[in-house]
């Protein structure tokens, strides 16, 4: 149905070839969190991959930094309708985690975890082959407390709420286990493209 | 565990505008009729679509400032922003009788209803009032027993949406405090001056710690606002947050 009298503000035509459906471009970084900005203490940050419930690697920050960084400068999606392109980010590969680990993926599934008691769920698949890091730098910096630093997961091909911040761990599961907004009624896989925001869409 | 019952799909349907009003010089409500609607709980909010004749649409999510009740209606209280795509069309165009396209209830951490319990603490920047309104009015009619203080930051005195509804709970209700500061305008009587600060909080929790406290608002308020409350103590666990990013309204 046509809304009467609404004409809106369209973007421009490079712009709305790059907007998924039902979102609008964004030049600030708004900031999306169930609670407060924890303060993560670099003295006792870790960064640990587990299989199941048992633990098969695990690197302080110090340990964390030696990883091989990369660039990756992407669009970002949030699902409360803000988009913001070529965001750049620095950070280690999945990739490049999982061959220090010295491991494959050992299930099809992974819950991302946070120093706040964070969770997320997101196909491994969809974390693999150049797919997903672990962000340390936006913009050449550090990243902000507010943003998810001193470390967040990103997966800017889907929603940005799958982008846990203050990620500590990536967690192999045999099933699909949905995390904190998962089992608050949003959805399972997150696709921007497909406008997969809630339950069942 | 706070996550509400959410239906297995949510559906687009249409909502008939039953009534507008100017809550303040930039803010107005709207009274929505959705065809279809079995409840929300306080703290939720809609996702609204709007769809220009060639067919572009925007969309844009606003919280209910109404609480639950059997009346089949939802207030919405939208301020209006200067450079916005929806909210100046609901300022400006939007009409009695008009119908509107949205889907939810939506929300299932930033609400609250009587099994979880209180006291409770809100603290609101601006139209971040309009959720912790809804959660507000809830607890008045459901458990006006549990301890409610309510911390409201507005520009000026006519900024503060909601202001007679809010001095009238206060006056009347013996478990609802409430603490006004305003940011651009001297202090009046029995009202604060300035952003909150570390004095402002100590006030507010000067009853005993809340068991939950919920704080909404501009990025930078909620970040200001959550550190001092934790800064008094509060844990970590019990504060939830909801922040209006992008103002793109």
């Amino acid at each position: 149905m046509a809304t009467r009298g609404f004409f809106g503000k369209r973007p421009s035509e490079g712009e709305s070839d790059r907007l998924p459906p039902g979102q609008y471009l964004t030049e600030d970084f708004p900031v999306l969190s169930a609670g407060p900005t924890p303060r993560v203490d670099m003295e006792k940050w870790s960064f640990t991959l587990k299989d199941g419930v048992k633990p098969v690697a695990r690197w302080t920050w110090d340990e964390f930094a030696k990883l091989p960084h990369v660039k990756l400068t992407r669009d970002i999606h949030c699902v409360t309708k803000w988009s913001k392109f070529n965001t750049a980010w620095s950070g280690v590969m999945i990739d490049d985690i999982l061959a220090e680990a010295g491991i494959e993926p050992p299930t099809a599934f992974t819950l991302a975890h946070s120093f706040d008691g964070y969770t997320t769920n997101v196909p491994t698949a969809d974390l693999v082959n150049g797919k997903a890091m672990i962000a340390t730098a936006y913009d050449g910096k550090p990243i902000t407390p507010d943003h998810g630093g001193p470390a967040r997961l990103l997966v800017p091909h889907l929603y940005f709420w799958k982008s846990a911040k203050w990620v500590n761990g990536l967690q192999f599961t045999k099933r699909d286990e949905g995390g904190f907004w998962e089992l608050r009624g949003y959805n399972m896989y997150g696709d921007p493209w497909r406008e997969q925001r809630f339950t069942g869409d | 565990m706070d996550g509400s019952a959410q239906p297995k799909r949510l559906l687009w349907q249409e909502a008939v505008i039953e009534a507008v009003h100017a809550e303040t010089p930039t803010v107005k409500s709207f009274r929505l009729r959705p065809d279809s609607w079995s409840g929300f709980t306080a703290g939720q909010h809609v996702d609204i679509r709007l769809t220009a004749p060639d067919g572009y649409q925007a969309q844009r999510s606003y919280s209910i400032g109404s609480a639950p009740d059997q009346s089949g209606t939802i207030e919405l209280a939208i301020e209006a922003l200067p450079d916005g795509e929806v909210s100046p069309f609901f300022h400006d165009v939007v009409e009695v009788g008009d119908r509107i396209e949205l889907r939810g209830p939506i929300g299932g951490h930033f609400i609250w209803d009587r099994p979880l319990g209180g006291p409770i603490l809100l603290v609101a920047g601006g139209s971040g009032l309009v959720p912790l309104m809804s959660i507000l009015r809830h607890r008045a009619s459901v458990a006006p027993d549990i301890p409610a203080v309510v911390v409201v930051s507005a520009r000026r005195y006519d900024d503060l949406i909601w202001r007679d509804e809010l001095l009238r709970r206060a006056k009347d209700d013996p478990n609802f405090r409430l603490i006004v500061t305003l940011t651009r305008e001297q202090a009046r009587e029995g009202l604060h001056f300035g952003r909150i600060g570390t004095a402002l909080l100590a006030d507010a929790l000067a009853g005993g710690p809340p068991a939950l406290t919920y704080i909404c608002g501009s990025t930078p308020f909620v970040e200001a606002a959550a550190d001092l409350v934790l800064a008094a103590g509060v844990p970590f666990e019990s504060v939830r947050t909801e922040r209006y990013g992008g103002a793109k309204g």
